[in-house]
């Protein structure tokens, strides 16, 4: 019998489209001792940039009503620490690799896209849309334009996929899939996290060291299945959607949307077995629903 | 070793309250039980319950098939555990972090409040340490009656002057070291407590080690929430810890 789940995304074989958000599960070697990593559709790695990154100081993480707000600020050891050291290391999984990067300029992107056209690496997805680092980050990803020149500039530097994460905090996220898709994007990641804030009633002063953090996690899941079924309607791209996925019918409802595979964050912290559990409850929903293949169910909802 | 990690739901067999907001949960969980070595922390979540993260518990006792766990009820996570009931099942990720030095000869506990928990599987665990105990008032010294058994001596200070010394129990130390052949301390507690210890513990030449607590989101180092900064640069207390060397720490 046919693979159901068996997808080939961006010239990528993946046995399920089923990936991990990046910053959610760290370089997947972390859940190595709960599911097969070899199962996923692909793992995103934490967001890699040309230095070492230490990231915000002070309280990074807060949990709020069906969700958390965090401001690591892109902690990381640089990008030449992943290609000697971890990417080695992580080869073991057998799993599809997608490196997510952020630059502090244009330049930058070109240069980390560059650095990672080698063996191991499936694809690159490109962070615009950090919202917990002060350079670059977020400008890039509520500037069309600059959205657009970010994705030439790593497009130009390397022979591997390019998925551009977009950011919700814009007003019309239509306008930027239209502009990173004319630069050449072969694919959307979608959503990042919305910028939020909390602040203790104790102390009198934001929770967050950074003051304001990015909120995740199942209260941002219907702005994410929103903006899914925006995108959709509005560009040809292959689209990742994740935003508070942390079922199999939270999954469904995003390929119902209109994406073609779905990423799991937040739900990891919870659940490090979540993925699995996801895929079996995709399963059980196809059969339920006479599917042969999870590529019947997408977009149904438009 | 880096022992391998398990997800599992775990029944209550023992919930009771110990002192005003704090409670014991003991859980029949025989693999994670087996596993536990003092130091060693869970990250738990009731089943049915409303909290996204998990929470990380320190492990006060491992008997047999069955891990305890001491905590207080400090937000919504831990009410929802303090609520539940026995034969309820709990959400136990572990053991997670590193271990206390497991080989003095006569190690000098210094907890402070629920410090004091993960100090305990210490105690029981090697029985040969003493531990000075600090509270705010006398009504939270259950944990004298629960050391006892296991250890040398049992030095207390309360805040409010309520049971023994009347002070912070780091001021007491220096006296307590100058009497004692110590080999080593191990501190747990609020982090000016542990500070004091580490400075006092340095005065007197002795090595010191103390378990940290963050807000943490994950567990598995895969968050970066709970970062510290050491001399050797920026940690993770879940997986670097949650047990450090207290000089090399940054209070």
């Amino acid at each position: 019998m046919k693979n159901p789940f068996s997808v080939e995304l961006l010239g990528i074989k993946m046995n399920s489209p089923i990936i991990t958000a990046s910053g959610t599960f760290g370089f997947g070697e972390e859940f190595a001792d709960f599911i097969d990593l070899s199962s996923l559709g692909a793992v995103t790695v934490k967001g890699t940039t040309l230095n070492p990154r230490v990231g915000n100081s002070g309280i990074r993480i807060h949990e709020t009503p069906a969700g958390m707000l965090n401001s690591i600020g892109l902690e990381n050891p640089g990008a030449k620490v992943f290609l000697n050291e971890i990417l080695p290391r992580i080869k073991k999984y057998n799993m599809n690799v997608i490196v997510n990067i952020s630059g502090a300029t244009v330049d930058e992107y070109g240069e980390l896209a560059a650095m990672l056209d080698v063996d191991g690496v499936a694809a690159i997805e490109l962070n615009v849309s950090c919202p917990n680092v002060k350079e670059g980050g977020i400008i890039f990803g509520t500037d069309p334009t600059m959205a657009a020149k970010v994705v030439e500039a790593a497009k130009k530097r390397t022979k591997k996929p390019v998925i551009i994460k977009l950011s919700p905090n814009v007003t019309d996220i239509k306008l930027m899939a239209k502009a990173v898709e004319n630069a050449g994007a072969d694919a959307v990641s979608l959503i990042n996290t919305l910028l939020g804030m909390a602040i203790d009633i104790k102390t009198k002063k934001p929770v967050l060291g950074n003051i304001t953090g990015g909120l995740s996690g199942p209260c941002v899941k219907p702005v994410a299945i929103r903006m899914v079924y925006e995108v959709r309607g509005a560009v040809k791209l292959p689209i990742i959607g994740m935003g508070g996925i942390a079922s199999a019918e939270d999954a469904v409802e995003f390929f119902l949307a209109g994406a073609d595979a779905i990423a799991v964050g937040t739900a990891n912290f919870v659940n490090p077995k979540i993925t699995e559990e996801i895929r079996e409850g995709l399963l059980k929903y196809l059969d339920e629903n006479n599917c042969s293949h999870i590529s019947e169910i997408i977009g149904l909802a438009r | 070793m880096v022992l391998r990690k398990i997800l599992t739901d775990a029944k209550i067999v023992e919930q009771k309250s110990l002192a005003k907001d704090i409670f014991l949960m003991r859980l029949h969980a025989p693999d994670i039980a087996k596993a536990a070595k003092p130091g060693n922390f869970l990250q738990v979540k009731a089943q049915r319950g409303t909290t996204l993260l998990r929470r990380p518990l320190g492990i006060a006792e491992a008997r047999g098939d069955d891990v305890s766990l001491i905590y207080r009820k400090i937000g919504k996570g831990t009410a929802e555990l303090a609520a539940m009931q026995e034969g309820e099942i709990v959400s136990v990720m572990g053991t997670i972090g590193n271990t206390f030095n497991l080989n003095l000869k006569k190690p000098l506990l210094v907890g402070g409040g629920m410090g004091l928990s993960p100090l305990l599987f210490y105690a029981e665990y090697m029985k040969n340490a003493s531990v000075l105990m600090g509270a705010r008032t006398s009504a939270e010294l259950f944990w004298e009656e629960l050391f006892s058994p296991f250890v040398k001596e049992i030095f207390v200070a309360t805040e409010d002057g309520s049971k023994g010394e009347k002070g912070f129990n780091v001021a007491f130390l220096p006296k307590i070291l100058q009497q004692g052949k110590y080999d080593g301390i191990i501190a747990c507690g609020p982090d000016p407590m542990m500070k004091k210890a580490v400075e006092i513990a340095k005065e007197a030449n002795i090595p010191v080690e103390v378990s940290l607590e963050r807000r943490m989101g994950c567990g598995l180092g895969a968050c970066l929430s709970c970062a510290i900064d050491t001399k050797s640069g920026r940690k993770k207390v879940c997986k670097d810890g949650p047990v450090f060397d207290g000089e090399e720490v940054f209070f």
